[in-house]
Formats: structure tokens, sequence, C-alpha cells
């Protein structure tokens, strides 16, 4: 039987109280959202905390998606589920509704958040690839006020975040420009699992139909999920075609920094960063042509 | 720590430690050993209960957390004696063999039945997908969700008729 070790339980109340809690208890205090990643890994013991501040109470604070015309927000606390089932954002980014319904399984998606996906930081998580292709910032909260980070910036290595101890992730947000298109495909090898390999990207067109700005995100493919800048360079200004996705793939599969593990050999997992690359790159294109 | 919750319509306190999950809360502590409890790390799905009406995997979840909520366990699923038409399809289209993964699939189908009173095999079995049986009974499984929709159905249609549906 798989239990945590001993810790005390606290229930935070609003998101100034939370971080009062994380200040007054430092490192040895952890937050809990969905749970479903943390407590697997203290069932494991690969985590142990003195504490555990349950933040679940803080939804209605915290759990939202707000589509404005220049604008998204969406909140920490906002569930797998929620984000699938949002139609305003499916419409603006569908690169989330693509996502949301690979991650996991329908039950796990009732309870795991975005919070808890990109403060778990687990270079296999598909909401992180999603957030760094769509150009996120992250808001970060503590007691002197807020900061805003760059998805490059959040991201430290595996399973560490920008977050400090004292500090809790309130909200990302990411820009919405016209004409753009955005996919997500993943391979896993049985439904719900985690991605062999996925990739994430979106395209923006100009008014000729040519790339006005593009970029790719890849996940389980490095130490972190992975932004290919040398991609965005590489298809600004061109007209879509299959050469250009092609070429885009490529860069993809020599960009990224995959070990072969259970899930694949390095090998596999470049083919299917360069592939995935590719169909994504074509559906965004698809889709932002559909969209005019 | 002291954690309260309704299960199954009945407000029930203990004193509990924080770590305990709610899985073994249910079965060690309230003696409801209808939920199971399988692999342990959120991939089979026989502990899914419902919290406030939503499926969980309960191996996953604190008791604590759980504290103010409403669960509900597949002993809940039965109203006044009478069984749920999702049981009654269990039983008419031999949805389960060893009963194992029974509860778990049980409680996601009755949450399913909820959302969307018709749904296509596809979203049963999109619906379950995060669960094993053990026994690969999954057609018969889909059947037995299958023919409590139309059992519901047909109830609605006929309230005061009597009937006994049919696998569709
Ligand atoms: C069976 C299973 C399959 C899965 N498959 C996939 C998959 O295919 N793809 C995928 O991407 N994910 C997958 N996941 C992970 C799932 O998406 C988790 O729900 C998610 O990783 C964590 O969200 P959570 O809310 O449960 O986080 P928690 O477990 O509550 O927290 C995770 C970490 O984030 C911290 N944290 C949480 N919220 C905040 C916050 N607001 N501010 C600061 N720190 C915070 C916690 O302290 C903890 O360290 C799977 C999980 C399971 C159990
Ligand atoms: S015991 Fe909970 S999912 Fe298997
Ligand atoms: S009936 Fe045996 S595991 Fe499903």
């Amino acid at each position: 039987m798989q239990v945590p070790a001993p810790f005390e339980y606290e229930r935070a109340t609003s998101v100034d109280h939370a971080i009062g809690l994380l200040e007054r208890l430092g490192s040895s205090a952890r937050l809990v959202a969905g749970g479903h990643s943390l407590l697997p890994m203290m069932k494991l013991r690969l985590a142990n905390f003195e504490y555990l501040i349950d933040i679940n109470d803080l939804h209605d604070e915290l759990g939202y998606v707000e589509v404005r015309h220049d604008e998204i927000r969406i909140g920490a606390l906002t569930r797998h589920r929620e984000l699938l089932e949002s139609d305003e954002l499916a419409e603006a980014f569908p690169i989330f509704r693509d996502a949301e319904k690979v991650i996991a399984d329908p039950v796990v998606r009732n309870w795991g958040t975005l919070g808890g996906s990109l403060c778990q930081a687990d270079p296999s998580e598909d909401l992180s690839a999603v957030c760094t292709t769509v150009g996120a910032r992250c808001v970060i909260r503590g007691r002197d006020g807020e900061r805003v980070v760059s998805m490059t910036e959040f991201h430290r290595g595996p399973y560490e975040t920008a977050v400090g101890d004292d500090e809790i992730l309130t909200e990302i947000r990411f820009p919405v420009r016209g004409g753009g298109g955005s996919a997500f495909e993943k391979v896993e090898r049985r439904a719900g699992d985690w991605a062999v390999v996925s990739a994430g990207a979106a395209v923006w067109l100009d008014a000729d139909g040519r790339i006005a700005d593009a970029r790719v995100g890849l996940a389980a493919v490095g130490p972190n999920t992975t932004g290919l800048p040398e991609i965005s360079a590489a298809l600004t200004g061109r007209d879509p075609s299959e050469e250009l996705y092609d070429e885009a793939g490529r860069l993809a599969a020599q960009g990224c920094r995959p070990d072969t593990d259970m899930r694949g050999s390095e090998e596999y997992k470049r083919h299917l960063a360069g592939e995935l690359t590719k169909r994504a790159l074509r559906r965004s294109v698809e889709r932002a042509r559909e969209r005019g | 720590m002291q954690v309260s919750m309704t299960v199954n319509g009945e407000e029930v306190t203990r004193e509990i430690e924080g770590r305990l999950l709610l899985v073994h809360f249910l079965r060690d502590v309230l003696g409801l050993t209808g939920t199971h409890w399988g692999c342990d790390t959120s991939n089979c799905g026989t502990c899914v209960v419902w919290v406030d009406e939503k499926p969980v995997k309960s191996c996953t979840m604190l008791a604590a957390m759980a504290g103010g909520h409403e669960v509900r366990t597949v002993e809940g699923l039965a109203q006044n004696g009478e069984l749920d038409p999702v049981q009654r399809g269990f039983m008419e289209c031999h949805g389960l063999q060893c009963g194992f993964c029974t509860p778990g699939m049980m409680m996601t189908a009755r949450a399913l039945l909820n959302e969307n009173p018709d749904p296509s095999p596809d979203e049963i079995r999109e619906a379950i997908s995060g669960q094993i049986c053990r026994c690969t009974g999954y057609a018969t499984i889909v059947r037995s969700v299958r023919w409590a929709a139309a059992y519901e159905a047909d109830r609605a249609e006929a309230p005061a008729a009597t009937t006994t549906g049919g696998a569709p």
C-alpha cells in the first residue's frame, strides 16, 4: 500500500492566505491543487513535505477562462475539463481542445489543473508545450505583489520552476492576434498515457496569406518543454507549403534533446518530433485559412 | 485532524490523519468496501467515486480534501432499495465478470448518463478510457451502459408503465 509520509493539512481560504501560510512554513510546505501529480509522488515518497496547503477552495478566485479581444487569461486552478469544454477558448486557440482531449483520461481531467500541470514541470507535460506554443506568460504572486515571466523563464529544469517557496502561480496570459490558427499532435502508447512525443503549433498569416509568425512547442523531448525559436525564424515571412513544413520538421528533429527510455528510442522520438511538428503546422495553417 | 463530509447522503465526522487517502477512508474507516482499490497509481479506476457528482480516482485524493463535500460511492447508487438502471444494465448485459472494476465503471457510467442521457458506444468508451477491466469485458460494459440509457429513455416516455427495457 502506498501512503504519503505524515504531514499537516491546511486549507487556504484566499490567495493571500495561501501566501501567508507559505511564508510562515517555508520549504516544508507545498500547495496541493488537483493533487494528481503531487500525491502520486508523495505516495512513492519521491516527495515529502511537512505541510500541504489545499488551494481547491480558491476555485472561485482562480478558476476561469477569460477571452478578451486582445488577450486570454486563464486562472491557475482551472481544471483540464474546464479547458476542454470552453468553446470560446477552442474558437480562439483550438490547440487547447486538441491537447485536452488527449491529456490523461476524463476522470483525471475532472481534477488536474492548469497551474498544477505547469508547476509540476514534468518534461512530458502537454499543457506546458501548449503554453510554450501560444507564448504564454505566467503570473506569479508573492507577498510583495505580482511578477510576470515567460515560459522560458518559468521552467528552470525538470520539476523546477521560477515559483518561489512562498509564491503561487495565479494566472497565465497570452495575446490574441488576427489571422491565427493552432493545433496539437501527440503520440502515446495507449489512451490516456503520457506522450512519447507531443507537438503544438501556432501560426499567424498576414493579409497575403504569408506566415507573419509561427511558434512550435514540443513535450517529452528534453529537460523541459521546448520552444524552438529557430523554427519561428525559418517560417516567418514565407508562404506556407509542404516543403516549408518539411524544413520545420527537420529543425524540430535536430533541435530537440530526447533520451531513450521505456517510451521509445531517441531516434524514434526525433522522428516523431519532426513528423508531429509538420502535422501541427499544416493543421494550424488550414485553421488560420478557414477563419480568414 | 477532524474531517466531515456527506457520504451517500449521510453526514460523517471522523478523526483522521492528514495523509489518509479517500479510498482508505471509505473502505477502512467507514467500512464501505464497495469501492475497490487496485493499482494505487491512478491508472485503473476501480476506486472511482464521486465528489460533488464528479468522478474522481479516490486513491489520488486525500480524505481531508473531500471535507465539506458530498461523496457518493457504489453503495449509494441504489435508491430506496431499487437498483440504479446502470446496475440493472450490468446484470442484464453481463457487464461484469470478476467484478473488480465494476464499482468504478458504474460510477463513471452513472455520471456520464447524468450529463449525456444517450451516449454513443464511442462516447462510453471515451468516458471509461481511464479505467481498466482486467477481464477485458469492455464490449459488455458498453452494452450495459447502452441498456441503462435505453431503459431510462423508455421510462421517461412511459412513466407509468413497467418496462423491461431490452438490450439495444
Ligand atoms: C493517470 C494520469 C495520467 C496523466 N496523463 C497526463 C498526460 O497525458 N499529459 C499531461 O500533460 N499530464 C498528464 N497527467 C498529469 C495531470 O495533468 C495532472 O493533473 C497535472 O500534472 C497536475 O495538476 P494538479 O492540479 O493535479 O497538480 P498537483 O498535483 O496538485 O500539483 C503539482 C505541483 O504543482 C504545484 N502547484 C499546483 N498548483 C500550483 C499553483 N497554483 N502555484 C504554485 N504551485 C502549484 C504543487 O505544489 C505541486 O508541486 C496525468 C496524471 C495522471 C494521474
Ligand atoms: S486504485 Fe485508484 S486508479 Fe487504481
Ligand atoms: S470484470 Fe473483472 S476486471 Fe472488469
